[in-house]
């Protein structure tokens, strides 16, 4: 595989130096249907650096789980990566690591079921799901999923793993993790039952978390404390995250780089500053624009984007937020799609409005 | 409370809620005995304006919902008073009225709901999901009833068009529109809003939000908002109230709540919010532990066992609600003492 120049030239690598972690080019998944063709994810493209907390960002239907789930390998029959590369860049042969995978690998060339798959995902890719309440099993312990899950990737002993699962508990902020150990899902609070899948997701050392919406299921004092827990646990497992999310203050708070997704399509991404106080693309505008903020003037009329989010059998042409933007071009933005382009040297927009040369759109701004 | 029997202000308020309880039983073994008592609401006491809108804030589990239920009447409060000022016989308490007495006031008071997928019969086509409070209402001519469909759909910004289609044509802040216009066809003063924005898209919210201030400013409504999302709760509603394992812990205008809050728990929950500006970072106030269970709630103040600033009277005795300033009731025994931030601009 090695080191393929990818089709779409005009993808920058925009944080200098260093190899990413992981950069997907131009993946797509799609669902066929009876219906018609679901384009779930149409040509996503982006990065993230070792380290790098990477926030996906976009309403329901984006593409934003499918992305995950890619990433994974866990898209769903009849979803299907139809086209595009998954690169994981994996530790030094050197490097003391629980997987055996080691050199550059495209995921979307191994079998989803497949040793090196199985080996890379849990060990190297680990996932916080959404929902902590259906992720247990409730009728084993929380302790002997989390052993499962550290044997599966590491060899040690029963009472070696339970140890590990232990340490990795009180890392995560659970109290009296010897007795919570033995306690079954149901018998945890909704911010304990984030913690213990946080303590499994980390507990085989893994390179690159994903966090699929860890805490919209939880009330906003629990969320603080997960999100703090987050940061903290960033730096001392020196894991890269991507935190997938529709939270915008949550995107704020926790994100070095963001990437605002809308139908299967990255509308812009760029350095979290950059794209929250210069946004470019209309769609990260016009959602900026209407939250309502802690901070904004009471009762009044907040700004909206009109209409609503597409079916996704009724994808509009050309760029599919044509009929919601308000910088709606006729004759060019529902004729073709736009690409992914760098505008101002830090953020990539997909948006005819920059089509020209990137002085000109240094000019506007 | 603190408030005296005869109210000096001279236009009474629209509704006045005073210690209203709720209690539900824990029963056990075949008999059902009844061994313990979850207080989900616990002496909860407010007051809203007409025309103004309320909001219930707090975490899930702390009585909210059921505060807004039993306002309606939806269930059964254990005690307090219910005082609604309706539209032509003066203020009655409706707490220990039965269900037929209630039957002409229930029109007054209507409820918008949450989930936009579950609240809709999907069997249903829009024409009778609008049009069935007005038939059970005494509007049987299908002619008038399509008409006041009609116009309840523009009110909300819906086609008339649609009212043959069934809910599963529309989108959820479509589908939320639905329920709104199903909750004004009777033409209430009190509308209670669950949650009516949580279950939409970021882009979606705003338009619903414009709608929900836009139909009050119109007809006059009187809105009892419940959310947990505070900065919904700040854009929408003129006055506060914060709910903590049942019990009111802090209400105030909207903006001396937001910018001066004098209970610990209500500066820590303001803390909690992410801010869409990646420049105000902050780590927050650290709020250890979880909420305790309404069946077995911890001694004295139910927030103590949380709170960096409990001392000991704080573990033994239950803090009263008291006014710190006009409008402003705080139920914590160190208010005004305390050096508590409220959001930062």
């Amino acid at each position: 595989m090695g080191n393929k120049t990818d089709k779409e030239g005009a993808m920058v690598t925009l944080e200098g130096g260093g190899e990413p972690l992981l950069s997907v080019r131009n993946l797509k998944v799609h669902f066929p249907m009876d219906e018609g063709r679901v384009r779930a994810v149409d040509g996503v493209s982006f990065d993230v650096q070792p380290g790098q907390v990477v926030g996906i960002v976009g309403e329901s239907g984006c593409g934003k789980s499918v992305t995950m789930k890619a990433i994974l390998r866990i898209v769903e029959p009849p979803g299907r990566i139809v086209e595009g590369q998954i690169m994981y860049h994996s530790r030094a042969s050197g490097e003391a690591g629980t997987s055996k995978v080691r050199g550059t690998i495209d995921l979307v060339g191994l079998a989803p079921n497949g040793k090196e798959m199985r080996d890379i995902r849990g060990a190297e890719i680990a996932l916080i799901p959404q929902e902590p309440m259906a992720a247990f099993s409730p009728v084993h312990t929380v302790g002997n999923q989390v052993i499962e899950a550290i044997r599966l990737h590491r060899d040690l002993s029963k009472s070696a793993a339970r140890q590990l699962a232990v340490d990795t508990f009180r890392d995560v902020g659970i109290s009296m993790p010897e007795q919570r150990i033995d306690s079954y899902s149901w018998q945890m609070s909704g911010g304990l039952r984030q913690r213990a899948m946080i303590a499994m997701a980390l507990a085989a050392n893994p390179r690159l978390l994903i966090a699929d919406e860890p805490t919209t299921a939880i009330d906003v004092t629990t969320q603080a404390q997960i999100l703090r827990l987050l940061r903290k646990l960033r730096f001392e497992y020196n894991s890269a995250i991507i935190f997938i999310t529709h939270d915008l203050g949550v995107i704020a708070q926790m994100a070095d780089y963001v990437v605002v997704m809308y139908l299967g399509k990255v509308m812009a991404q760029g350095p979290v500053d950059d794209l929250f106080h210069n946004p470019l693309h209309p769609y990260t505008q016009a959602l900026l624009r209407s939250i309502p903020s802690v901070q904004s003037a009471p009762r009044v009329k907040l700004p909206t984007i009109s209409g609503s989010i597409p079916h996704a059998f009724n994808r509009p042409k050309g760029c599919p937020f044509h009929p919601r933007c308000t910088s709606f071009m006729p004759g060019v933005c529902d004729r073709d799609e736009p690409e992914l382009k760098a505008v101002d040297g830090r953020q990539l927009v997909s948006c005819f409005l920059f089509r020209d040369t990137p002085e000109v759109a240094n000019g506007q701004a | 409370m603190a408030r005296p029997e005869t109210n000096p202000d001279p236009a009474p308020p629209f509704l006045e809620v005073r210690s209203l309880t709720k209690y539900y039983p824990i029963t056990k073994g075949f008999r059902r005995r009844v061994t313990g008592l979850v207080k989900a609401v616990d002496d909860v006491s407010f007051s809203i304006r007409e025309g103004e809108t309320m909001g219930l804030v707090g975490e899930s589990g702390c009585g909210k919902t059921t505060t807004a239920r039993c306002v309606l009447r939806a269930l059964e409060p254990t005690g307090g008073q219910i005082l609604f000022q309706t539209a032509d016989s003066g203020t009655v308490d409706l707490a220990p009225l039965s269900r037929r007495e209630l039957r002409p006031l229930r029109r007054q008071m209507q409820m918008i709901f949450q989930d936009p997928f579950g609240s809709l019969n999907p069997r249903m086509n829009l024409f009778d999901i609008v049009g069935e409070p007005l038939l059970v209402n005494g509007m049987p001519n299908r002619k008038e009833r399509q008409e006041r469909v009609a116009e309840l759909l523009g009110l909300v910004g819906l086609r008339p068009e649609y009212m043959q289609r069934f809910p599963h044509a529309f989108s959820g802040g479509q589908r939320q529109r639905i329920g709104i216009a199903r909750a004004l066809a009777l033409n209430p003063r009190l509308v209670v809003a669950d949650e009516p924005v949580s279950a939409l898209d970021v882009s979606v919210q705003a338009q619903v939000l414009n709608l929900l201030l836009e139909l009050q400013e119109r007809l006059g409504l009187t809105y009892l908002f419940v959310a947990h999302d505070l900065s919904v709760v700040k854009h929408i509603c003129d006055h506060v109230a914060v709910m903590y394992v049942g019990k009111l812990v802090e209400t105030a205008d909207t903006k001396t709540l937001f910018y001066s809050p004098k209970h610990p728990y209500t500066a820590s929950l303001l803390s909690a919010v992410p801010i869409p500006d990646p420049r105000l970072r902050s780590e927050g106030i650290e709020l250890s532990g979880e909420v305790p269970s309404p069946a077995n709630p911890p001694p004295g103040c139910y927030f103590h066992p949380r709170c960096a600033y409990a001392i000991d009277v704080c573990k033994t005795q239950s803090p009263l609600l008291r006014q710190v300033s006009p409008g402003h009731f705080v139920s914590c025994h160190r208010a005004g003492e305390l050096p508590l931030q409220g959001i930062v601009t």
